[in-house]
């Protein structure tokens, strides 16, 4: 009597225990299940920060936790740890996998190949894999030179010594954009200004970023600019020689209000809207994205720091020529024939 | 040539500066070396007095405070060490690296659920000149005008060298790392020495972590030391144990450093990852020529937990 008693607990047991494990699935359909990979920590007040930011404002947007799920894993620097992470999510059923950073470009095909019902997304990249018969990866990049340009410009007005430094993380893809930018835009304003550019070859090393501003200073530098999450410490550096720093990729105006004169900050949050919006439509990949200042690059402006009028006007008419296509910044393959931001540049 | 001059000076001083966090961790490490425990957990202990003593400043605390939290907490990852490796007689090699995770992890998850975001402290070290010797011509700016924790760190140097070769406690130390059987009927008590030696090292790589957190960078970030504590383990290789030798070799790697910041920002046209490897090039350069020219040897019983014989 006592075992079929215990065989009957075990069949119930067991009846539960599927019903719960089908009925879990069915419950994660109803939200959307969003998977991001950063290459460093999701708070590094640069360009992790900025998907992360973006991602949660969208979740906020579509109704909180209950309509979307958003699962970070930061700090993937190394691009095995980052494919493992990817398939992972793609396995568990997550419905788009963001990985946010061009190093994860190859992995990331191999995988998007196993999983084809499940979105990718990559950046900044503009290639989504359509060349290898995939079609369920989006791609995105930022025009970051379009900011750097503006922050040049300003910069150049409001330096007193005519020396201004660039803390740079590798002389590549979004930071080489925003640097270049920032030189060029600096140089149009005032042609004999010197403009110093030292790469630690790193993106987080903190250190090393401050003794690059450290050396700048030295040589003259009143105002720096640089980017990456190794910054920080280079922003305090400027702020102890009372100098002002101009920012990328993630707002850092609150941290040194009184050095941080404007930030170029990447908003993903209309691509991300967009993929979202394809997905739902049935379109699980096939396009690549920019955003620039006509959507999606935002200048924030420190509002505890009074600019000139003449510069806020300055900077003002160069973003509306910046938008317009009548600045052309270098970098921009597209400046040539501007075309409206935002848009779809490649689909299947 | 005036302008040689000052720019010599200028490179000279800022590298003297930033050899700090390597001078503290590499003395502290040749230390503990010395007795016999090499500690792979330097750069973990670094994080975790570079967020301790962040953490106390960002707090309301002031830097001095911060400083003595930092090096309290640096001497407790040491004690952690010295515990698994003494009296645990674990492998030292994944004890340390054991170490140095928990530290990056520990220092990661509490900024994140203290701080959340790099922000600064409204308090640091800032340059303290030394009075009539920062007047000094050219050696005045390169050496005298530092905030305190660089002056601790060169301070370091002669007062361990001299602990080391010229005391009672110096000699137990090197016994422990050269013979502990012998120290051992020679009634040395090897574990307290290991013990000990391994507390000051942890508490060296956590003043080098202050140094890095409230006095260079005035933040703290996660994984912000990247690596030096691993570097600083290297160079006491290179310094064949010496704190003066240590002391050459830091200093060798950070003026390179700088120099080749100095060079970028000239805009020498060089590409900028040629010129980044420059500092580690000279260095196994300078390596090679220090194993030809130095005949220290390796402490004999480095790396091998102590047993005592019973007979």
């Amino acid at each position: 009597m006592k075992s079929r008693l215990f065989m009957l607990l075990t069949v119930v047991c067991m009846v539960v225990a599927l019903v719960g494990s089908v009925a879990n699935p069915a419950q994660a359909q109803d939200k959307l299940r969003i998977a991001v990979i950063t290459p460093s920590a999701k708070n590094d007040l640069a360009w992790s920060q900025s998907m992360v930011d973006a991602l949660l404002k969208v979740q906020e947007e579509m109704g909180g936790e209950e309509a979307v799920e958003v699962t970070v894993s930061e700090g993937l620097f190394r691009v095995p740890d980052a494919a493992a992470a990817m398939r992972d999510y793609a396995s568990q059923g997550y419905d788009l996998v963001i990985a946010h950073g061009t190093q994860y470009g190859a992995s990331m095909f191999e995988v998007a190949a196993e999983f084809p019902e499940v979105s990718f997304a990559w950046g900044t990249a503009s290639d989504t894999g359509a060349d290898v018969g995939l079609t369920n990866v989006f791609a995105y990049e930022a025009r970051a030179e379009e900011g750097g340009y503006v922050n040049g410009v300003i910069a150049a007005m409001l330096s007193k010594s005519g020396v201004l430094g660039v803390v740079g993380p590798v002389n590549a893809g979004d930071a080489k954009l925003y640097i270049d930018g920032f030189v060029a835009g600096a140089k149009a304003t005032k042609a004999d200004i010197d403009v110093k550019v030292i790469f630690t070859e790193s993106f987080g090393d903190t250190a090393k970023a401050t003794e690059s501003a450290k050396t700048l200073i030295t040589q003259g530098a009143d105002i720096l600019t640089g980017s990456a999450q190794q910054v920080p410490g280079a922003i305090s550096e400027i702020q102890k020689a009372k100098g002002y720093w101009f920012g990328t990729q993630s707002d850092q105006t609150a941290g040194w209000p009184d050095t941080v004169v404007a930030v170029q900050v990447f908003d993903w949050v209309p691509v991300l809207t967009d993929i979202i919006a394809n997905r739902e439509a049935g379109t699980l990949g096939g396009k690549a994205y920019e955003i620039s200042l006509n959507s999606g690059l935002t200048m924030v402006f420190n509002e505890a720091i009074t600019l000139p009028e003449e510069v806020m006007k300055a900077a003002e008419e160069t973003m509306e020529k910046i938008k317009s296509g009548e600045i052309i910044v270098p970098g921009n393959p597209k400046a040539a024939t501007p075309e409206p931001t935002m848009e779809a540049t490649k689909s299947n | 040539m005036a302008d040689t001059t000052t720019t010599i000076v200028q490179i000279a001083a800022q590298g003297v500066a930033a050899a700090t966090p390597y001078l503290f961790a590499g003395i502290g490490e040749a230390v503990g070396q010395r007795a016999g425990i090499y500690n792979l957990g330097v750069d973990g202990i670094m994080l975790m007095g570079a967020f301790s003593a962040f953490y106390s400043v960002y707090s309301g605390a002031s830097p001095l405070v911060g400083l003595i939290i930092g090096v309290l907490v640096g001497a407790l990852m040491g004690l952690a060490m010295a515990f698994i490796s003494v009296a645990l007689k674990a492998e030292q090699g994944i004890s340390g690296i054991g170490l140095y995770m928990f530290g990056l992890g520990l220092s990661t998850l509490l900024f994140n659920a203290l701080v959340e975001t790099p922000r600064p402290v409204s308090q640091s070290f800032t340059s303290a000149p030394i009075p009539g010797l920062s007047q000094l011509p050219l050696v005045g700016k390169v050496l005298f005008d530092h905030h305190l924790l660089v002056y601790l760190a060169f301070l370091m140097v002669p007062l361990t060298w001299f602990v080391l070769n010229k005391t009672p406690l110096g000699l137990n130390i090197r016994a422990a790392g050269q013979n502990p059987q012998a120290a051992d009927s020679l009634g040395v008590n090897v574990a307290a020495v290991r013990y000990l030696a391994v507390i000051f090292g942890g508490a060296m790589a956590g003043a080098a972590g202050v140094s890095l957190s409230i006095a260079q960078t005035n933040i703290f970030q996660e994984n912000m030391t990247n690596g030096i504590g691993f570097i600083a383990v290297a160079l006491v290789y290179f310094g064949r144990w010496s704190p003066i030798g240590i002391m050459f070799g830091t200093l060798l790697f950070s003026v390179v450093t700088t120099l080749q910041l100095w060079l970028q920002a000239f805009g020498v046209q060089i590409s900028s990852s040629l010129v980044t490897m420059l500092p580690n090039i000279v260095t196994i350069i300078a390596l090679i020529i220090a194993v030809y020219l130095y005949k220290t040897q390796t402490p004999a019983a480095l790396g091998r937990p102590f047993r005592r014989e019973e007979s």
